[in-house]
């Protein structure tokens, strides 16, 4: 029997709780509870395992319910060593109970395609009890027949990439299918968090995914604020919102100018490239760091914005303003490029739900997906943002999303600053209180950034899941190449831009 | 033979790694940067003769023989190659054929050193390189046809001792320009296509890109190095400066009777070219890879049509 959403405890994102007030159920009923929601249009926002008492594991599920603008929290004790798998009812979990198979050698019985994402020693030994395969071992998906031939690529490549591998079985230029393996950056980052906050963990959320510095570490920040139940002032939240969509800023620019790039289209390709280096220079300009290290911190902001760097930021605004709608404009006005983006890599309205994907991605298929409207915090609470979705779901679709949202964060910026509060810009950060459980969900410019936390008897971190938007998004671009030619996986593969570090942790 | 008409393949041999620096600069004007040298290949080149090779265990000599032919071919492509009105060296009827042959073995053979690797990459482009030239190598010989059927006297009968590229070129004067300028423009929108998508460049190929599982040409010679590279190199340039002066020896129908001017006015056409092969480059996008067929058989109706023109007039 599967437990009505309504049923499930429910809060607020940023919000704390105190572990007991989860809902926790049987096995079976936790499937289908999960199988239920998703049905109804919630999301899995995360799905992991953790160690409970007498050696037993743990599933936790946060779902996101976007309509209610609320985080379920639901767990369950598992008996043995094994479940039944709800991939196959519920394609969302597909990675995540990959990722539970692989940590902790709890076997989804009837998963469809049961391997590890990455190459680590479990974390505990299982009724297996087998070591882990070396690195890059692994069976892939085959495609028989004399005329089917396989092209493998990576882990390491010809550009300067991160390490993935890539395996094609291929008919002639056409992909039938696409496995990418993953797990060649892997730090244990998770591991390292236990224990804390301490003076090395704000810097561990930093590099997470070095381009999503900002959105990471706001994540962790505001997840920590929850947990200890600090108030962040009201100038520390727009300095805050301000980073993070100039984070979104540049990293949107450089994709769009790597787009050209990739169709050899040079005009945008290199006006793109320099104006990218102007929007990390804006960063630079408020903390003395391209990539925002050092801004965020628990309780506010590492560093304040004065009226002279205010003004000066509000002019780099412009002539950003400016450049950009002359280089972006060359691409969408060059039918050349146009033939080459529109069609290629197209994901449905109802398969990018059923896969889950976010951000951008999720946003060209036409799906209304955005944490900054749907379940906001911060200055998204009062400001809020209008979500930018295209219809095709193709290269052009996910390319020209990014445009419509660099173009919204302008505006955003603009208005933000020129009303920036006064007062102090943090506030000392209290303790987090012991037995509670977080969730922080933060629009990062990949798409929605999920963070966990777990705390012990003395507030201290007994378990840290860290989702990054990649991790939803990676099969999605397996997805999107079936059927396509394969030269135009560069192509597909740069409109989703996806994060290695960020998915291996 | 006339030892003075060697200076032709000489001032190839010596200014066709110019071309490559000339696109290459520009773009990079075009696209607001410095760019790097002019001489860039030269540099390239000299640096690579230096290195030594590294050979893979599972290729075989053909690996090793690929660049050395490839290289052949070019320079013997020169010796029939005329600037213009300035003729070649050696000139014989059916030089044409024989210029289009040589090419082809160069191609036979870049593509059998590819398929030694037994890499999954190297196939792929080797496939895709022979399925192309395929269709470019008919509208190259259709193109030289109609340039040699525009040039002929209409009232004297045809003499195929004429049928040679030197002869070919040096009867296209302003006057044939006159009578079928029509024809002939249609022509060298045809010797452009075939010249940009026989040397790889953008509609048809990137020459800059890195991604191994778009590229054409540039993915078949991943495997050589130092020496062998450098033929390979320094062979594509050769082949720039071949297909690029049987365009430009059509546009620059200067024919002086004085070899140095008719073949100095044919090298500047070269160098316009060049440039005119960056701007398209900065100009628009690399086509979708199942487009480039369509496009290479448009050329060839292109020079079809300027055939019938020229038959029918």
């Amino acid at each position: 029997m599967s437990v009505p959403t309504s049923k499930i405890f429910s809060m607020s994102n940023g919000q704390a709780t105190d572990v007991s007030n989860a809902t926790g159920m049987g096995c079976a009923d936790f499937c289908e509870s999960i199988i239920e929601a998703v049905k109804q249009g919630l999301r899995i926002s995360a799905l992991f395992a953790r160690p409970s008492e007498g050696g037993r594991v743990r599933l936790w599920a946060v779902l996101s319910h976007d309509a209610q603008a609320v985080v379920l929290l639901l767990y369950t004790d598992l008996e043995g060593n094994r479940y039944d798998s709800i991939t196959p009812y519920c394609p969302q979990a597909h990675w995540f109970e990959r990722e539970i198979f692989e940590q902790w050698q709890v076997k989804p019985c009837g998963h469809p395609w049961l391997k590890p994402i990455r190459f680590h020693a479990p974390y505990r030994v299982g009724e297996s009890g087998k070591a882990v395969a070396q690195i890059g071992d692994a069976d892939f998906f085959r495609v028989a027949g004399d005329e089917v031939h396989e092209v493998a690529v990576g882990p390491v490549h010809a550009g300067i990439i991160e390490p993935g591998h890539f395996r094609f079985q291929c008919h002639g230029e056409n992909v039938f299918h696409l496995e990418i393996s993953l797990g060649y950056q892997h730090r244990g980052v998770e591991r390292k968090l236990i224990g804390g906050p301490d003076r090395r963990t704000v810097h561990y959320m930093e590099t997470l995914s070095g381009d999503t510095t900002i959105g990471h570490t706001l994540a962790y920040c505001e997840l920590l604020e929850g947990l200890s139940g600090t108030n962040v002032p009201a100038k520390a939240q727009v300095l805050r919102g301000v980073a993070l969509e100039l984070e979104r800023i540049a990293n949107h620019t450089g994709d769009l100018g790597a787009l050209a790039g990739d169709v050899g289209y040079l005009p945008t390709l290199s006006y793109c490239g320099r104006i990218r280096g102007d929007v990390l220079n804006m960063s630079a300009l408020i903390c003395g760091n391209r990539f925002g290290r050092g801004l965020v911190r628990p309780g506010g902001t590492g560093f304040d914005v004065d009226g002279q760097r205010r003004d000066e930021l509000l002019n780099r605004l412009d002539t950003l303003e400016k450049d950009l709608s002359v280089a972006v404009g060359l691409l969408w006005n060059s039918s050349s490029v146009m033939a080459r983006f529109e069609g290629t890599g197209a994901i449905g309205v109802r398969d990018g739900v059923a896969m889950g994907l976010v951000g951008p991605a999720a946003r060209a298929c036409g799906i209304e997906r955005d944490i900054r409207c749907d379940m906001p915090n911060g200055i998204f609470q009062l400001y809020q943002i209008p979500v930018s979705t295209g219809l095709t779901g193709d290269v052009f679709g996910r390319g020209y999303v990014r445009w419509l949202e660099i173009q919204r964060s302008i505006a955003f910026i603009r208005e933000q600053l020129r009303g920036l509060p006064g007062g102090t810009e943090r506030a000392t950060p209290r303790a987090a209180g012991p037995g509670r459980i977080a969730v922080s969900l933060v629009e990062g410019w990949r798409g929605e950034i999920c963070h966990v936390a777990l705390t012990d008897s003395e507030g201290k971190f007994a378990g840290y899941k860290v989702v990054d938007p990649s991790f939803h998004n990676w099969f999605g671009l397996a997805y999107a190449l079936r059927g396509q030619q394969i030269s135009d996986f560069p192509l597909c593969n740069k409109s989703f831009n996806l994060s290695y570090c960020g998915h291996d942790l | 033979m006339n030892y003075g008409r060697l200076a032709l393949p000489v001032l190839a041999l010596a200014l066709a790694p110019l071309l490559p620096g000339i696109i290459n600069r520009t773009k990079a004007v075009v696209a607001g940067r410095d760019g790097q040298p002019l001489l860039q290949l030269y540099y390239d080149l000299a640096k690579l003769v230096r290195k030594g090779g590294v050979y893979s265990r599972t290729t075989s000599w053909v690996f090793r023989a690929g660049p050395v032919v490839g290289l052949v071919s070019a320079v013997a492509v020169l010796t029939v190659l005329p600037l213009g009105g300035a003729s070649a060296p050696v000139s014989f009827p059916g030089d044409l054929i024989l210029m289009a042959y040589l090419l082809g073995l160069m191609r036979f053979f870049t593509v059998i050193a590819a398929l030694d690797t037994g890499s999954a990459f190297e196939g792929m482009g080797a496939s895709r390189e022979v399925q192309f030239s395929a269709l470019a190598e008919p509208v190259l010989l259709m193109a030289l046809a109609t340039i040699w059927l525009a040039g002929r006297n209409p009232a004297s009968p045809v003499h195929g001792f004429l049928f040679s590229l030197s002869a070919m070129y040096s009867r296209l004067s302003l006057a044939t320009w006159v009578r079928s300028g029509p024809a002939l423009l249609m022509v060298a929108g045809s010797l452009l296509v075939v010249f940009l998508a026989e040397n790889s460049r953008v509609p048809f190929d990137d020459p800059n890109t890195h991604l191994e599982l778009t590229m054409i040409h540039e993915v078949m010679v991943l495997d050589h190095s130092g020496p062998d590279f450098a033929m390979i190199l320094y062979g594509a340039s050769l082949k720039l400066w071949a297909l690029g002066a049987l365009l430009a020896g059509l546009l620059v129908p200067v024919r002086t009777g004085n070899t140095w001017l008719d073949a100095g006015a044919v090298i500047l056409g070269l160098f316009v070219l060049a440039v005119l092969t960056g701007v398209i480059e900065s100009a628009m996008a690399r086509l979708r890879l199942t487009r480039v067929p369509q496009l290479l058989v448009s050329a060839g109706f292109l020079s079809t049509f300027a055939l019938a023109l020229i038959l029918w007039s």
